[in-house]
């Protein structure tokens, strides 16, 4: 399995599209972490006395993970996709027959890589937030910080998992992408608070991760609060995830 | 038989029994039985969908077989632990991404079977492109990207080797080097199993010829036999008649 690893990590950083995406993966979260914590520190003072006691520092510093996933999402489509697209999954498999252990090896670096980046990417954007937020931010020693980066970590590496499976499902990056950004970036944007949508959405891979790092289900208003607390949701998308990678070892059974 | 001069090659037989795949529609491969030998190079013709690429893909694992085996040593190549070491493969000369350079798609492929790096570099030198290994894969031509594919069949030294049309798309230079490398592999007593829908070419290389059309075995000779049993002085010509009946439904078709 080592070799294999090895192998799956050669072909990762020998194509450039991995440098761009994770490139930008960390430019889009850690830069608009630090924007978007400069507009809440600017337009502080102007938020009534409600809202403003019950301002949540972890949102300003983790919403921009929703945006510079989709980076991350990419990368993960491309790396499974390119085998077929660029027919190199011929090569693959008359290297490694068992079509189960090349699955297991693709995934298992996948993982390893999306779990450095993951830290990387969330301790830097937790830091420019921060020093966005001024005054009104936190610090990674503040109450319930730890368990929010904890689980920023694990959102980032699922949510990779979860592309690398449909992308096995799905072979070609056209259709996993044009359901991933979309379903993404609507979630981004609130897709689990919509009134009528949310008995469903609110049970999507993204929003029930979304909980742990403080971008949904907070606060008091019932409008936005989950039936699940951060820890269930977060399994909840570990089950998407463990769905998605079964659903894409089954089509990788199949011939190429 | 193993001098000191001459590499030691254990090379496998390769048998294909009562070999059929089936589409939903189409029958590729036909109860097809057929063994490749050592020290050989066994021509492996028949007109385009006669179904050669889809056995070798059966060969080698990438696609299951309806009925029948196709074994490589006795085995099947699914079960071989390190495939490249035994058997290597140079069936589609797209198959590298072309983002990547020559020398890291031998890198990643040598890894996978634990081959040397030292070999990396070794092939990519015995296939003329050791000036060119970290250039990208994208911007080789059709000639370069044969060579990169077979570099990639030679990658682990193996006793078996196949290639799938290997001269398309080359000029007079690359399909004479082709050539010379089949004869001298088998020379190694190596087993070489070459496809091709050219016969002229396997007149020139080949030793033995395996004839299919419609998926169905139509010759296992040599070349001298099969022209002797047509009665024509011409490989083409015997070729031609003997696989007429495979291509008759082209007849009358327009383009």
């Amino acid at each position: 399995m080592t070799r294999l690893v090895a192998a799956e990590w050669i072909k990762i950083r020998s194509v450039r599209s991995t440098g761009w995406a994770l490139a930008l993966t960390l430019a889009l979260s850690a830069g608009l972490g630090y924007l978007i914590g400069r507009s809440f520190r600017a337009t502080f003072a102007t938020i009534s006395a409600d809202p403003r006691q019950h301002f949540d520092p972890l949102f300003a510093t983790f919403y921009s993970l929703t945006i510079g996933q989709l980076a991350l999402v990419a990368l993960a489509v491309l790396l499974v996709t390119g085998e077929y697209t660029t027919g190199t999954v011929g090569a693959s498999l008359a290297a490694v027959p068992k079509r189960g252990l090349f699955y297991a090896s693709k995934v298992l670096t996948g993982a390893l890589l999306a779990g450095s980046v993951a830290v990387v990417t969330v301790l830097a954007t937790f830091a420019t937030a921060q020093a966005g937020l001024g005054p009104h931010g936190t610090s990674l020693r503040g109450a319930g910080v730890p368990a929010a980066v904890a689980g920023a970590c694990l959102y980032l590496t699922l949510i990779f998992l979860f592309a690398t499976g449909l992308a096995g499902l799905l072979r070609g990056p056209v259709p996993a992408l044009g359901i991933l950004i979309p379903l993404l970036f609507l979630g981004s944007q609130g897709l689990g608070n919509v009134p009528k949508l949310k008995a469903i959405a609110q049970y999507l891979p993204d929003q029930a991760g979304m909980v742990v790092m403080h971008i949904a289900g907070q606060g008091p208003d019932p409008r936005f609060s989950r039936p699940y607390g951060p820890w269930t949701g977060l399994a909840i998308m570990a089950l998407w995830t463990v769905a998605a990678l079964v659903a894409g070892y089954l089509r990788m059974r199949r011939d190429p | 038989m193993c001098g000191r001069a001459a590499r030691c090659i254990v090379a496998a037989v390769i048998e294909v029994r009562q070999l059929t795949k089936r589409y939903r529609h189409t029958v590729a491969v036909d109860q097809l039985t057929f063994t490749v030998n050592p020290g050989l190079v066994t021509g492996f013709l028949g007109p385009n969908g006669a179904g050669k690429t889809t056995t070798l893909r059966v060969l080698l694992g990438l696609t299951t077989a309806s009925a029948g085996q196709a074994l490589v040593g006795g085995r099947a190549y699914a079960s071989i632990r390190a495939p490249l070491r035994e058997v290597g493969a140079a069936l589609d000369a797209n198959a590298a991404h072309p983002g990547r350079s020559a020398a890291n798609h031998l890198r990643w492929l040598a890894r996978t079977n634990g081959i040397g790096a030292d070999r990396v570099v070794s092939t990519l030198e015995l296939v003329g492109l050791a000036a060119v290994a970290h250039r990208r894969v994208g911007g080789f031509s059709l000639g370069m990207r044969q060579r990169l594919a077979i570099a990639a069949a030679l990658l682990g030294d193996p006793g078996v080797l196949l290639f799938d049309e290997p001269v398309n798309g080359l000029d007079a230079q690359g399909v004479r080097w082709i050539r010379q490398l089949m004869r001298s592999l088998a020379a190694e007593g190596r087993t070489v199993l070459v496809s091709s829908h050219l016969m002229s070419e396997m007149e020139l290389t080949a030793d033995r010829l395996v004839v299919i059309g419609r998926g169905r075995l139509v010759a296992d000779t040599t070349v001298g036999e099969l022209i002797a049993r047509a009665g024509t002085n011409s490989l083409e010509e015997a070729y031609l008649r003997l696989t007429e009946d495979a291509t008759a439904h082209r007849a009358g078709g327009a383009w």
